[in-house]
């Protein structure tokens, strides 16, 4: 069964990502800074009427922090809010086969936390990821 | 149309149509508990709103239905085919009823009293009624969904944006004053059609209260109750949808409150409290949540009636109450199906109410919290999100920053160099003095890590701990802000109560007051409740008279045991029997005196008591009373049980256990003696004296209703008769045998009065 997945690149490396968890794909404007907030998320933007909670991919990941001047994101919506996922670029939309992840791949902290499988681009694994898990979650109370 | 009506009625009607899917399921399984549920709860809600908007046919219809669902549910009944039919029918005809006041129609209610006949148990099988429905008609008011609102609503923010775009660029581009009158006729405009759009989602909670004076005053009419209410706070604005959701739960509540919580004028006044029963509703915004408070001063809720009407009504067992913490159990209230009621009320008492509450409550996202003050009333505070809200806020800036601040939370704000304001820095914590009020400091700046430049406003934040002072930059604006929750991960940081989007276009935070205050480990909470110790212990601390002493020191004592001061002639008292005696009436009671008294030609006493015996202690002049600080030194020497500190002074404590120690029993906690007296007189002379000296109170003879602890006879005496037990025989000679004691054997003699006294002292 083949699934849409939208390509992009988070910290250097290409990823699929599921095109229903996609709202849309925009360029943001300027991002509010939200003082004591953790790293992971970059500030507040509007979009449009709304405004979005900014993630900051990387610091998500584990890596360093993505540029500052990083404006482009991919929206999803969690538990009714919305949230800005910032990608280093957009590629590609296209249908792939979902295949399992290998065994015995070794995966670090960030990203095993968030793959959910891979797919295959001419003859290129690309991990699919679920940007959902990079949104930060509430302790559980 | 009244305006309650009318919602009664569409919401009547929507609840019908929802309901037609479970009153088929109900139909073809009876003994389906969540269909039974249903139906109940729909026709509970009718009978509660029938009360206050005056529809006694209704309400008879819906009480009727109810009792007999009641019945079912309680497993009293079965439900066969018969019952539901005339429960079905029941609820058909509350759809009738309710078409027909929509209507403005008549309706014909001869049916009606056939419908509740065939409720009961035993009702023959009814007849199918046939019923002309009224003819529906057209309401004036449309139901919409919440999603096409808010669609509404966001397209007119983006309305806004549009607009200030076009200003801008007119700006720039140095527009004709033509298009300028245009633009400003456009602005105009979308200002009025902000404020009605968002009135379609916004409503002030006024008219969630507007019901409650008349609702109040009925149903404690009904109860011949008198309660006054008061109203608080019906100007903050909410989601619609949130008041619509609370106004099923605010009814019970407030019923309940009247009907279970509030006493009768003679309860109350045997109570102590006034005739007139409080109850009091409010409504506050507070961080991210509105807060609706029903607060009644009645009788609270009785926790060990709950948990025992748990355990009988089969809901709890009684190893889970008895395990359960106090707030567990006071959770029982709300256990579905619980009724701490044991009649039946047209009011409430039927037991749905409190779970149906925390059920609604929960739905839209809110908790519910009770404060139970048994004998002094029940806080119920609902805790509603605050999904949406338009909040009067002041705008100001930190750094490169703007937030929001609710008006609501700022009490003043003065300028940092103004006069009378001063900033200190004691040890690591900052400290503003505004005209002589000291109050802790948080600098925004630092705390957001936005700038480190001193404040040069200030604003006076009150929070529900206390009052601080907010550095900040600037103030700004004042603004009406559409605010919304935002993300988790912004709320977590326990600073902001939700962001909003103004006209700038920028996304703007809402700080919330106490969060900040709590962030910058500013500590009301502690602050407060070690003053809240002092003052527990400054009254748990014991009172006591201060007194000069004669031998010029000053000593406190015990108030508790002080009974009296009185001033004595010297001449009363004597060195008797190895102490200081003072003759009182008949008898004589210990002086304590820490000098001789001789020189003194009157003396005052202090009269001292333990509730049963009674000794005096002789001093120069009372003082004042005093509360003894909590600290004392002990003491090294007796008589004193050690040292305080009273205004500076230092002060002996007086140790009254040790004045009492050494006092001899009183003759009424003395054990008994008898005397099976001989004719010599020889145990009256020569025994009695001995005994008595021992603690023994000795008699010659019972009165009614008294037990000697021991009796005491001659050897020769013959037959006695057995008192008790606890016989101690005497002989005339030291040698001898059997149990008997040598006359003036006084050690043996006391010891054996001790051995046997033992068993009953």
């Amino acid at each position: 069964m083949t699934e849409l997945f939208l390509i992009a690149r988070i910290a250097g490396r290409p990823v699929a990502i599921e095109a229903a968890q996609v709202d849309s794909v925009v360029d943001l404007g300027e991002i509010v800074a939200v003082p004591r907030a953790e790293a992971t998320v970059r500030g507040l933007a509007a979009l449009r009427s709304r405004v979005v909670t900014v993630i900051d991919t990387c610091v998500a990941l584990g890596l360093a922090g993505s540029a500052a001047s990083a404006r482009r994101a991919v929206i999803t919506r969690v538990d009714g809010h919305h949230y800005a996922v910032l990608v280093d670029s957009l590629e590609d939309v296209a249908p792939f086969v979902r295949q399992p992840l290998s065994l015995g791949l070794a995966l670090d902290g960030g990203w095993r936390a968030i793959a959910r499988g891979l797919v295959e681009r001419d003859g290129e694994p690309l991990l699919v990821i679920d940007i959902a898990g990079i949104v930060p979650q509430p302790l559980a109370a | 149309m009244d305006d309650l009506l009318q919602e009664f009625v569409a919401e009547t009607r929507e609840t019908l149509e929802a309901l037609a899917g479970e009153i088929v399921a109900w139909e073809a399984n009876p003994a389906d508990r969540t269909r039974l549920d249903a139906i109940f709860r729909f026709v509970h809600t009718v009978k509660g709103s029938c009360g206050f908007l005056d529809l006694p046919r209704l309400a008879r219809l819906s009480h009727a239905a109810e009792d007999a669902l009641a019945a079912v549910r309680d497993d009293a009944r079965r439900p066969d085919a018969a019952l539901v039919n005339a429960v079905l029918a029941v609820v058909d005809r509350i759809g009738e009823v309710v078409e027909a006041i929509d209507g403005g129609v008549a309706l014909d209610d001869s049916a009606d009293d056939l419908l509740i006949a065939a409720l009961a148990e035993d009702a023959a099988p009814a007849t199918q009624l046939v019923l002309s429905a009224g003819p529906r008609t057209a309401s004036r008011s449309v139901r919409l969904s919440v999603d096409l609102l808010d669609r509404m609503m966001s397209g007119m923010s983006d309305l806004v944006l549009a607009r200030n775009e076009l200003a801008r660029r007119l700006r720039d581009e140095g527009a004709d004053p033509s298009v300028e009158a245009s633009l400003e006729r456009l602005s105009h405009t979308l200002a009025e059609m902000r404020d009605t759009v968002t009135r379609t989602r916004m409503q002030r909670i006024e008219s969630l209260f507007a019901a409650l004076p008349r609702m109040v005053r009925d149903t404690a009419t009904e109860l011949g109750k008198q309660v006054q209410l008061d109203i608080e706070g019906a100007d903050v604005e909410l989601d619609r949808e949130m008041i619509e959701l609370m106004r099923d739960p605010l009814v019970h509540i407030v019923r309940n409150a009247i009907d279970h919580g509030l006493e009768d004028a003679a309860t109350r006044r045997r109570a102590g409290k006034p005739e007139v029963g409080r109850l009091r509703v409010s409504a506050r915004q507070s961080g991210n949540q509105i807060l609706v408070e029903i607060a009644d001063d009645g009788r609270g809720v009785d926790v060990a009636r709950v948990a025992a009407k748990a355990v009988e009504q089969g809901l709890r067992t009684a190893a889970e109450v008895a395990a359960a913490t106090a707030a567990e159990r006071l959770d029982l209230v709300f256990a579905p199906g619980l009724s701490s009621r044991d009649t039946v009320t047209a009011i409430s008492g039927r037991g749905v109410g409190m779970d149906v509450v925390r059920a609604n409550i929960e739905q839209i996202g809110g908790r519910i919290a009770l404060a139970n003050r048994p004998g002094q009333g029940l806080t119920i505070v609902l805790h509603v999100p605050l999904t949406l809200s338009i909040i009067s806020t002041i705008v100001v800036g930190v750094g490169d920053q703007r937030f929001a601040i609710p008006r609501q939370s700022i009490e003043e704000i003065v300028s940092a160099n103004a006069d009378g304001v001063r900033l200190d820095r004691i040890g690591d914590a900052a400290l503003a003095t505004v005209r002589g009020v000291r109050l802790p400091l948080v600098a925004l700046g630092p705390l957001t890590g936005l700038g480190d430049r001193g404040p040069t406003v200030l604003a006076i934040v009150v929070t529900r701990e206390g009052p601080y002072a907010l550095g900040l930059d600037a103030v700004l604006d004042t603004e009406e802000l559409v605010v919304r929750p935002a993300a988790p991960a912004v709320m977590a940081t326990g600073l902001y109560a939700g962001q909003t989007l103004p006209d700038s276009g920028l996304p703007m935070l809402l700080l919330d007051g106490a969060g900040i205050a709590a962030a910058a480990g500013v500590r009301f909470a502690a602050a407060t409740a070690i003053g809240q110790v002092e003052d527990a212990e400054a009254e748990a601390g014991t009172p006591a008279l201060l007194f000069d002493d004669l031998d010029g020191q000053r000593r406190a004592i015990a108030l508790g045991a002080l009974d009296r001061v009185e001033r004595i002639a010297r001449s009363a008292v004597r060195a008797t029997g190895g102490r200081l005696r003072l003759v009182s009436r008949d008898d004589t009671i210990a002086l304590h005196a820490m000098t001789p008294v001789d020189d003194h030609a009157e003396l005052t006493v202090l009269r001292l008591t333990d509730g049963d015996a009674e000794c005096a202690y002789a001093i120069v002049e009372p003082g004042d009373i005093v509360a003894l600080p909590p600290a004392l030194a002990p003491a090294t020497i007796p008589g004193i049980a050690g040292v305080v500190v009273i205004g500076g002074e230092q002060v002996e404590v007086v140790d009254v256990h040790a004045l009492f120690a050494d006092l001899a029993l009183p003759p009424a906690a003395r054990p008994l003696c008898l005397l099976h007296a001989d004719a010599g007189g020889w145990m009256d002379n020569f025994l009695r004296p001995a005994i008595e000296a021992s603690g023994y109170r000795c008699v010659a003879r019972l009165a009614p209703g008294e037990t000697a602890a021991v009796a005491l006879a001659m050897d020769d005496a013959g037959d006695v008769p057995a008192a008790a037990g606890a016989l101690v025989r005497l002989r005339r000679t030291p040698a001898g045998g059997g149990d008997s004691i040598y006359r003036y054997d006084r050690a043996g003699l006391v010891a054996a009065i001790e051995a046997r006294a033992g068993g009953v002292r």
